[in-house]
């Protein structure tokens, strides 16, 4: 289909502005841009119909069943969505946050993000939570700047940050632009950390150690309170990373689990829509130890109300306001709606749709792991592949029965991996309709070979050319 | 429970189908002593009652009052249209598009969006989204260091107060040394804005040429609106070109989300951080899109990527794209030209205070006003205004001193009721 800026005529207007009230005012030209940008000229009507038609050639959780694990593509409710358009939440500007004459003004927001910190921090045992941190990867890259700044001021010297190889990319990215060194430690064959290599690794250079549980490959840590003593002992820190907390909501909790830092991803636990890619946002929670040097300014209450107080030790703001306030609202109502007991109910339907799924799919695709699934399973197309099937075939196919696919080729420990989170939104009937296109997929590989070559093809394109985008290399006009 | 489809009839089925007797023994694995007991996680309420709550609580927020507070996030008119399109469920609910072919959507916005930003800025090309303008900063910053090798940055002083220490906190680690000024010796980058922090518009052409001459790159960070009527960081010559995208089709939203904008130059594209969407075709020719150079990524480069950046922006990016698509070429502009002019009307009706601004200015300038700003500033929030910033709750200026910003949407009758109030509160 055309581009939007292949749509433009010369003089079509969609918005237009009031005649001007002021006089006009001018600018030294060198100051002035030399022609005005090329922006698309468009009536409201092909603005509408342009972006309605590109909506049409995607699909999302409203339209679609999207299994993509470690990703927790769960049903959001709108009601968060609707909270947010309430004026006193989206008309705030947030500089009346930035000086005390206005802060009588903003105190349903300070109350807010008081709440909800405290809420998050009840839901996972930490002692304090900050909001400010944008997304999963800038609360890692927060938690690891407050575990260096804890070492500094403790005149520890440690230069190395400890990671699983089942881990997200995210992990050691965050801890190398913290200023880390980052040293891999393997899973064993049962899918869970391998406790004498990290025992190997773990010498007084480590300064934190990060931990996933459920780890990507969808099994809880049976070590994980050893893990976390034994770092301790060493004189490191232990990082939660909390992409799969949904699995655990009302289950256990990080903080008695022995994590002095973690984060939250709102969006795959707490009701925001993932916006085809973000925003999300990424709270983080500290223990005791961590608390003096979290980013301020921090919501306090002050005399019935609320104010503005920053930690002594603080490193500093990592966001220019408090993160993504609208996503924070949207986890506010979204736990007040479920309650205590509700997020509990989440956890153990995600768990029991995900060894559904298991239990339907574990003769016809080979299991990573023999065992033990909690929110998603890992699966291996290793056996499809020899007969022509890829795992990205397999994902390709299932886009043509109506289906996102899977998260493939992640983890990166699986060979040929397909990594299926249904989450406790679906129903039986939805992943009763999954499992058979899956093993009509797995039968049409068994009778023939590379029998998904040409898959997809009821989706508006076929099979890219990625190759063809790298070296071409046109990422606009 | 709400959300949540299995009935008891499914649960029986499906536990009989994996073969345990109950969900509990699904949790097997974690073991006994660790299991939580009891938290004070209060029961649910329904939805009304949420929204009953959550509406109270907006309430004791202010929004009514007429606003001239800037300072980086700007009140501007958001069309209708942009709500109406961007909410749809095929955007708002999807994910990162991993699997093309059912991304297409996701995947041509985000290519005319970058197309968008850069004829915006008159850079070559642009990612698809970074957080905001403060984590943008930093990243220009870092990718500055691995295009020159070298570690100094250096901080203008029109640069925004809260990047700046933005900046120092992410930075803390890395080794880097950051300094204020403007000299390029030895510089990865020296980091400007325009329009400043306080208001004031330059052109910087000549510190790129300064900048290039000393093998440094230059950094400009600039106001997307403004940019209807300014000269654009590219035919500034600038390196690297990021923005707070809030202006954009955003609303205020009392600090986020909102949006980080990054262009650059095309021989530095693989230094960039964040995803980026490129055009290619199928097998039977038809035009597409997918994500390219995906090896600059944590997904596949892990601790040597380019940026830990995963989840972005994208449906603020989108916003953004159709709020541009709305205004177009000559909405952008009226809409920079009317900032303008209605800030300059404004300037000039507030004599009993002095302008600090020496040189012209876009949409916001700086004021000495007769008493210490903030008491004005509490005593005008009574009177029903949001009178600015002042100045000295950003670490910047004297106790008097007030940041004044002024969008499309001040009328000129607000305008004079303001400053009479703003000359009683002052002067009084």
């Amino acid at each position: 289909m055309q581009l939007i800026f292949e749509k433009s005529r010369p003089g079509r207007r969609a918005v237009t502005w009031d005649m001007p009230d002021v006089p006009s005012a001018t600018l030294p030209p060198d100051l002035c841009r030399s022609a005005p940008a090329e922006l698309p000229e468009l009536s409201e009507l092909d603005v509408v119909r342009h972006f309605t038609t590109l909506s049409r050639r995607n699909v999302g959780v409203d339209t679609t069943f999207y299994p993509l694990g470690s990703c927790t593509m769960k049903y959001n409710p709108k009601m968060a969505d609707a909270v947010c358009d309430e004026p006193g939440f989206a008309r705030l500007h947030p500089h009346l946050a930035t000086s005390e004459a206005y802060w009588p003004y903003c105190q349903g927001a300070f109350e807010l993000i008081f709440e909800t910190e405290r809420l998050l921090a009840e839901i996972t045992g930490m002692k304090q939570v900050t909001l400010q941190p944008i997304a999963g990867a800038h609360g890692e890259l927060t938690g690891a700047l407050l575990t260096a700044a804890y070492h500094r001021d403790m005149g520890n010297v440690k230069d190395t940050v400890l990671v699983p190889d089942s881990a997200h990319g995210t992990n050691p990215a965050s801890a190398a632009i913290a200023g880390y060194q980052v040293k891999q430690v393997p899973s064993g064959p049962d899918g869970t950390l391998d406790l004498d290599a990290f025992k190997a690794a773990l010498d007084d250079s480590v300064a934190l150690v990060m931990l996933t549980c459920p780890n990507t490959h969808g099994l809880f840590e049976p070590a994980v309170e050893q893990i976390t003593a034994l770092a301790h002992e060493a004189g490191a820190l232990t990082y939660y990373d909390g992409a799969n907390l949904n699995a655990i909501l009302g289950q256990c909790r990080p903080g008695d689990l022995g994590f002095d830092v973690m984060h939250f991803n709102l969006h795959k636990t707490f009701a925001t829509p993932h916006g085809m890619g973000g925003p999300g946002a990424g709270p983080v929670g500290v223990g005791e130890r961590l608390a003096l040097y979290l980013p301020g300014p921090r919501v306090v209450s002050f005399r019935g109300g609320y104010r503005l107080a920053t930690p002594d030790k603080s490193i500093g703001r990592v966001a220019a306001f408090f993160g993504n306030f609208l996503v924070a609202v949207r986890a506010y109502a979204y736990i007040l709606h479920l309650g205590g007991d509700g997020l509990k109910e989440v956890a153990r339907h995600a768990v029991l749709n995900a060894n559904y799924v298991f239990a339907r799919l574990r003769q016809a695709y080979q299991p990573a792991f023999p065992a033990g699934f909690m929110h998603e399973c890992v699966f291996s197309a290793a056996k499809q592949a020899q007969r022509g099937a890829r795992a990205l075939d397999i994902a390709k196919a299932l886009l043509d029965y109506g289906f996102h696919a899977p998260t493939v080729y992640f983890p990166l420990t699986v060979e040929e991996s397909l990594m299926i989170e249904p989450t406790e939104t679906e129903s039986k009937e939805t992943l009763d309709a999954f499992c058979a296109a899956m093993l009509e997929i797995a039968a049409a590989v068994a009778q023939k070979e590379h029998a998904l070559d040409h898959a997809p093809e009821t989706t508006p394109v076929g099979r890219l050319d990625e190759v063809r985008a790298a070296r071409e290399l046109d990422c606009g006009c | 429970m709400a959300y949540l489809p299995a009935t008891d009839d499914d649960r029986v089925q499906m536990l009989d189908t994996i073969g345990v007797a109950s969900v509990e023994a699904l949790f097997a694995g974690i073991p006994e002593h660790l299991r939580l007991n009891a938290w004070t996680v209060p029961p649910g309420i329904s939805e009304m009652a949420v929204r009953a709550r959550l509406a109270a609580m907006a309430a004791r927020n202010a929004v009514h009052q007429v606003s001239f507070l800037g300072g980086g996030v700007y009140d501007h008119f958001i069309p209708a249209a942009v709500d109406e399109l961007t909410r749809r469920g095929e955007f708002l609910t999807a994910y990162t598009p991993y699997q093309p072919e059912c991304a297409q959507g996701t995947l041509q916005a985000t290519y005319e969006y970058q197309s968008a930003v850069c004829r915006l800025t008159g850079m070559e090309v642009a990612n698809a989204s970074l957080y905001d303008g403060g984590t943008a900063v930093f990243e220009a910053a870092t990718m500055s260091v691995r295009l020159t090798g070298r570690r100094r940055i250096v901080c203008h002083d029109s640069l925004n107060p809260t990047y700046r220490r933005m900046l120092d906190t992410h930075a803390a680690n890395l080794r880097l040394e950051i300094v204020d000024g403007e000299a390029p010796d030895n510089a990865a980058c020296v980091i400007v804005q325009n329009p400043g922090f306080l208001g004031d518009i330059r052109d910087f052409s000549e510190l790129a040429t300064r900048c290039h001459a000393e093998k440094a790159l230059l950094t400009v960070v600039f106001y997307p609106i403004s940019l209807g009527l300014l000269k654009s960081p590219g035919e500034m010559g600038a390196d690297i070109a990021v923005a707070e995208g809030q202006s954009l089709g955003l609303p205020l939203a009392f600090g986020g989300p909102y949006l980080g904008i990054m262009a650059t130059r095309k021989a530095c594209i693989r230094k960039m951080p964040g995803r980026i969407a490129a055009a290619t075709r199928d097998a039977q020719g038809r035009r597409g899109f997918v994500l390219t150079l995906q090896a600059r990524e944590q997904h596949i480069r892990r601790e040597k990527a380019m940026s830990n950046i995963c989840s972005n922006e994208a449906w603020c990016a989108l916003r953004a794209l159709v709020y541009l698509s709305l205004l177009g070429k000559e909405g952008l502009r009226e809409a920079a030209l009317q900032c303008h002019a209605k800030a300059e009307y404004l300037k000039s009706r507030l004599g009993f205070a002095r302008v600090l601004n020496t040189g012209p200015i876009f949409n916001e300038f700086a004021v000495r006003l007769p008493r210490d700003a903030s008491s004005v500033a509490a005593a005008m929030a009574a009177r029903g205004y949001f009178a600015g910033l002042p100045l000295s709750a950003c670490g910047m200026g004297e106790a008097h001193d007030l940041l004044i910003a002024v969008t499309e949407k001040r009328t000129r009758e607000e305008m004079d009721a303001f400053a009479t109030a703003l000359e009683q509160a002052s002067c009084n």
